[in-house]
């Protein structure tokens, strides 16, 4: 047990450094993530190294069995997603020192919402019972409502309380679905329940509860209404945060425990719904994101749309054979953690260009290829990986999910990805279209100080590089899952 | 029915009001009212269900607590997102709310 | 990873280098940039040449590394690649040249020479790509590094050319995708094998695999600009002069051309191809481009814009070498990739020299051009011979064994399409040529500016003449060692041999 205090180190820190970041005075408030980034980054790095040396494994906190203790699972997946949330909330939390700084109010809050968030997020990914993921869920959902909260205008406000009315309806739904759960087999592990679970009318009941508040949470179209206003909204690295790592806290505990329940229990029209209703969020997401003239509130319907993808998990994992549901949960991942990357990158990009050209508004981005070339390079590699195209993370994905969709025998599905892909190009052109334009409007442009750039171009990096090197992460987040050994 | 299936279904009641509460009311005082309610319904749930039969169960309450200080936190953040947006526009319920 | 691997990525390495470097390099150094994109020119030309001479004696390189379980990224030099990459590295040292006299004191240049070299790279990817994957890879880079020159002017309407070209590109690259996917599904990593490697598969499904070869054949016929496909190739005219150059005989309409050639060659096997009756509607289609192509060309009296049909016509000679079952019909497929590419981009060097010195983009204004730039007329008419075939030039080489391969199998009207473009090539170029030589004009050039002490500036004369003198030699001299169609010959013995 001694070898891994990194794991409740995991959330403990983060929780440890927001109480303490709420007792310094705000100057010093930025300053802690020198403390915490390498922290973090360390314990991630064991975790992963652990696990693949060791294998995964089930972690009991404090030597405590349950149901009094808390279990916690280090699989592939969970140790994937906290490599993902370390990146991310890391090149998030450095951009953010600097770009802060000209929002003093809203600077001195954001850093104990942040390891809020943080220890939410965590919590989430090592849960291995169904109460924790709520309390998790929570945790990171309260968090990210006070990080939308934090420009304090009236707009980020409405958004804030939308958002937050969306995130209470959905974690009650999914308490009362627990609740059920719990009445019914007497456990809320995750084991447990794959043990016991029956096709019964209370389970169903239940699991339905279940899918409909973290559908509402995931923004799953026609649920999406919050998500725009709130996430095109906040200041720049909150939206990072949120469209890259906060949704993804709810797929992948409706990911988690459909794997447990679903396919045993739920007939296979539930996971066509959620595939179709995934369709519905691509074109429909996509379509909006194109009409937009702020250049963030597309950047955020371009997150609608990329949520749809994540959902033909369900169809393509369920009453399929072995091979296809495989490829499905490998590029349903690959989608999801290239997503993450990508959608970081493109909000602090955009959050670059923004501030360089000093407008929202896409229209006034003409000519700005010439003077920000760097930030605009940032925005197109992570609209490569959104797009599909190769070589990046989207675009393996895609191809993996090509595949699983074909060996399954629903070509329905290609269609939407197809389609999906040329929208995404519809929308991210349309960017670059107007940068590209020489025009009267703009002579100079500020610039941005360095770190904004390069935070934002590593990002974008790695959702490119993700995509050429899929092997091996792929192959860590299989372990420990149903999908291991083959 | 057993007691504590009474107990369970008025909770299910609970919810359902709060849930109908939530959805119809625009003011937002009253949907965060509501909201508390379908809290309390969901909570009476796991409670009462829980008790089936099997003695007293410490984890539902366990559980409860966890809930209702997660309810209680959820609900100060609410008040205080509601207050500052009643400051800074004079309103009492969200703009264009479908 | 061996000695052979690591050179074999060093000609895709030198473009990447140079591309990321010119990114980062600030807009003001011309010198550093330019000399910089030079050496990584000669660099690749040089690893180029290294390699064609070890392909030559049946030595392998590859290079690969796994991307996900079961697809491989690889890049392997066989005598087909390397034909494709030696006149892509030839024609780039070429082409940056001009582009730098060309682009002299142009806004951009740092943007537009990184997106240049990308294109490069991207073009080498196709060629050494080693199976579908990495192909379609490299294929879809090339859409999106062309794009930034496509639109580099920025005006409204090379905007507008930048979004048909994407509307077509992206579409035929998603309807590519699932081809490969497919076939993916069906065989597994789909590595380019001499012969092909579906021959095998279950007789019921060769009606699959018949609709999966159409929709390859569009997805790479847009980039070939195959007949109605075409439509974004004139339009991409609005593109500067060395772009052009580049699109039409370098990059992107050969990227489309060469993907049918390993399409055909090296994933269906031209017998298996043959006998599922995939190439007589493929030589159909080529036919029909072919005259449409040159009866556009005969209406327009933009140079470029003539040009721009030209391509879209003698592209297709490629194709239809490519579906002629037989060696000789292959062979002049593939020499005709070479050819095209060496007379094509002379011709649009000797337009950009024409509109950058005289500031003519009409046909009509041409008159008398040839007694103010003998140097450049001289060489846009060797381009033209050779465009209509007329012996020794290369393009005569060409339709020679087109036309002889045609007889070959039998397709006897594939010679009267021939005989018919030839007459139509001849209609379109010799009018130019008369304009040229014959005609005075009858007012004064608006010299505009002295470009240096030649008919015009170093930077663009010299390159045109370079790839002129080549055009030239790959006629004169094809039957010597390392020819074009001494090398399409050793393509052919191979694939042919088993």
């Amino acid at each position: 047990m001694i070898g891994l205090w990194s794991v409740p180190l995991l959330f403990a820190l983060p929780l440890a450094l927001g109480i303490l970041s709420l007792l310094v005075t705000p100057a010093w408030r930025p300053r802690l993530i020198f403390v915490g980034l390498p922290l973090l980054t360390l314990a991630s790095v064991d975790v992963l190294a652990r696990l693949v040396l060791e294998g995964p494994r089930i972690y009991e906190l404090g030597g405590w069995e349950a149901p009094l203790g808390i279990n916690l699972v280090v699989d592939g997946l969970a140790v994937g997603m906290i490599l993902m949330t370390t990146l991310v909330a890391s090149l998030c939390a450095l951009y953010a020192r600097v770009y802060l700084r000209d929002y003093p109010a809203s600077s001195s809050f954001f850093w104990p919402l942040l390891w809020l968030l943080w220890a939410g997020m965590n919590g989430i990914w090592l849960a291995e019972d169904i109460f924790n993921l709520y309390v998790g869920l929570e945790v990171m959902g309260l968090a990210a409502v006070g990080m939308v909260a934090l420009r304090a205008t009236p707009q980020a406000l409405a958004a804030a309380m939308r958002y937050l009315l969306a995130a209470l309806l959905g974690s009650l739904a999914y308490l009362l679905g627990v609740a059920l759960l719990y009445a019914t087999y007497g456990t809320l592990s995750m084991a447990g329940l794959q043990e016991a679970a029956a096709p019964n009318a209370t389970t169903h009941v239940a699991l339905a509860l279940i899918i409909l508040g973290l559908l509402l949470k995931t923004a799953l179209f026609p649920l999406h209404a919050w998500l725009p206003p709130a996430h095109g909204g906040a200041l720049t690295p909150v939206s990072a945060l949120l469209s890259a790592l906060v949704i993804k806290g709810s797929f992948y505990i409706l990911m988690r425990i459909w794997l447990v329940l679903g396919p045993e229990v739920t007939p296979i029209f539930t996971a066509q719904l959620l595939g179709v209703l995934g369709a519905g969020a691509v074109f429909y997401g996509g379509w909006m994101a194109w009409r937009q003239h702020h250049l963030k509130q597309l950047v955020a319907y371009s997150t609608v749309a990329q949520i749809g993808y994540l959902f033909l998990f369900f169809p393509l994992v369920t009453g399929t054979g072995p091979e296809a549901a495989r490829l499905a949960w490998d590029g349903t991942l690959m989608m999801l953690v290239a997503h993450a990357l990508a959608k970081a990158a493109l909000f602090l990009s955009a959050g670059n260009l923004i501030l360089a050209v000093g407008s929202t508004q896409i229209s006034h981005l003409v000519g700005i290829s010439r003077f920000r070339p760097m930030s605009l390079f940032s925005f197109g590699l992570a609209g490569v990986s959104l797009m599909g195209l190769p070589p990046s993370g989207g675009f393996t994905g895609k191809w993996l999910l090509l595949h699983s969709a074909i060996l399954s025998d629903q070509w329905w599905w290609l269609i939407v990805l197809f389609l999906g892909g040329l929208l995404s190009a519809a929308y991210i052109f349309k960017v670059f279209r107007m940068s590209f334009r020489e025009g009267p409007q703009i002579d100079r442009s500020i610039t941005p100080p360095l770190t904004l750039d390069v935070t934002a171009l590593i990002l974008a990096s790695a959702s490119i590089l993700i995509g050429l090197t899929a092997h091996l992460p792929l192959f860590w987040l299989r372990l420990g899952s149903a999908f291991g050994a083959g | 029915m057993s007691g504590a299936l009474v107990f369970a279904w008025s909770g299910v009641l609970l919810f359902g009001l709060g849930l109908f509460g939530f959805i119809a009311h625009r003011h937002l005082l009253r949907r965060l009212l509501a909201f508390n309610i379908m809290g309390s319904g969901s909570f009476l749930v796991l409670v009462g269900l829980a008790q089936d039969g099997r003695g007293v169960d410490p984890v539902p309450h366990a559980m409860v607590i966890t809930g209702i200080v997660v309810a209680v936190a959820s609900t100060a953040l609410a008040l205080v997102v509601f207050r500052r947006w009643y400051r800074a526009s004079g309103r009492t319920d969200l703009p264009e709310d479908t | 990873m061996t000695w052979n691997a690591l050179i074999l990525f060093g000609v895709l390495a030198t473009s990447l280098v140079a591309s990321a470097v010119i990114f980062l390099l600030a807009e003001s150094r011309h010198t550093t940039r330019s000399v910089f994109n030079l050496a990584a020119a000669v660099v690749k030309l040089l690893l180029v040449g290294w390699i064609v001479w070890g392909v030559y004696q049946n030595i392998d390189y590859e290079f690969r590394f796994t991307i996900i379980e079961g697809v491989d990224f690889i890049l392997r030099a066989d005598a087909l690649g390397m034909m494709f990459v030696g006149l892509s590295s030839l024609l780039w040292l070429f082409t940056t040249i001009y582009a730098i006299g060309y682009l002299e004191k142009a806004p951009n240049r740092s943007r537009f020479f990184g997106f240049f070299s990308l294109c490069v790279a991207s073009t080498v990817g196709i060629a050494l790509a080693g199976n579908l994957f990495t192909f379609l890879l490299f294929y879809e880079l090339l859409t999106l590094s062309t794009y930034p020159l496509v639109v580099h002017r920025g005006t409204r309407e090379s905007l507008r050319a930048g979004q048909v070209y994407l509307y077509y590109t992206l579409g035929g690259g998603a309807l590519l995708l699932f081809g490969v996917v497919a076939l993916h599904v069906l065989v597994g990593d789909t590595e380019f094998v001499p012969g092909g490697v579906l021959s095998g598969l279950d007789p019921s499904l060769h009606p699959l695999l018949i609709g999966i070869f159409l929709m390859m054949i569009i997805g790479l016929g847009v980039k070939a600009a195959l007949f109605p496909l075409h439509a974004w190739l004139p339009m991409a005219m609005v593109a500067p002069a060395p772009v052009s150059a580049l699109l039409h005989a370098v990059a992107v309409v050969k990227a489309g051309a060469f993907g049918i050639a390993r399409l055909v060659y090296d994933v269906y096997g031209i017998e298996f191809a043959f006998s599922l009756g995939l190439l007589g509607p493929l030589a159909v289609a080529a036919s029909i481009t072919i005259i449409y192509g040159s009866l556009r060309a005969l209406a327009q009296d933009d140079l470029k814009k003539r040009l721009a049909f030209s391509t879209v016509s003698q592209v297709s000679y490629i194709i239809l070498g490519i579906s002629l079952f037989g060696p000789v019909g292959t062979l002049g497929g593939l020499v005709h990739l070479l050819h095209q590419g060496l007379m094509k981009i002379t011709l649009f060097f000797c337009a950009g020299n024409y509109a950058e010195t005289l500031g003519v983009h009409k046909i009509s204004e041409l008159d008398g051009a040839g007694q103010r730039m003998p140097a450049t007329s001289v060489a846009f008419t060797l381009g033209a011979f050779g465009m209509i075939g007329i012996p020794p030039m290369a393009g005569f080489i060409s339709k020679w064994y087109l036309g002889i391969g045609a007889l070959e199998v039998g397709m006897n009207w594939v010679l009267g399409v021939l005989i018919l473009s030839s007459l139509l090539n001849a209609a379109y170029f010799l009018p130019i040529l008369y304009r040229i030589w014959f005609r005075r004009r009858e007012r004064l050039w608006c010299e505009g500016k002295v470009l240096g002490r030649f008919e015009t500036s170093g930077w663009l004369l010299l390159p045109t003449l370079a790839t002129a003198a080549f055009a030239l030699v790959a006629g004169v001299l094809a039957g010597m060692p390392f020819s074009p169609l001494y090398w399409a010959d050793l393509i052919v013995s191979r694939e042919y041999l088993p």
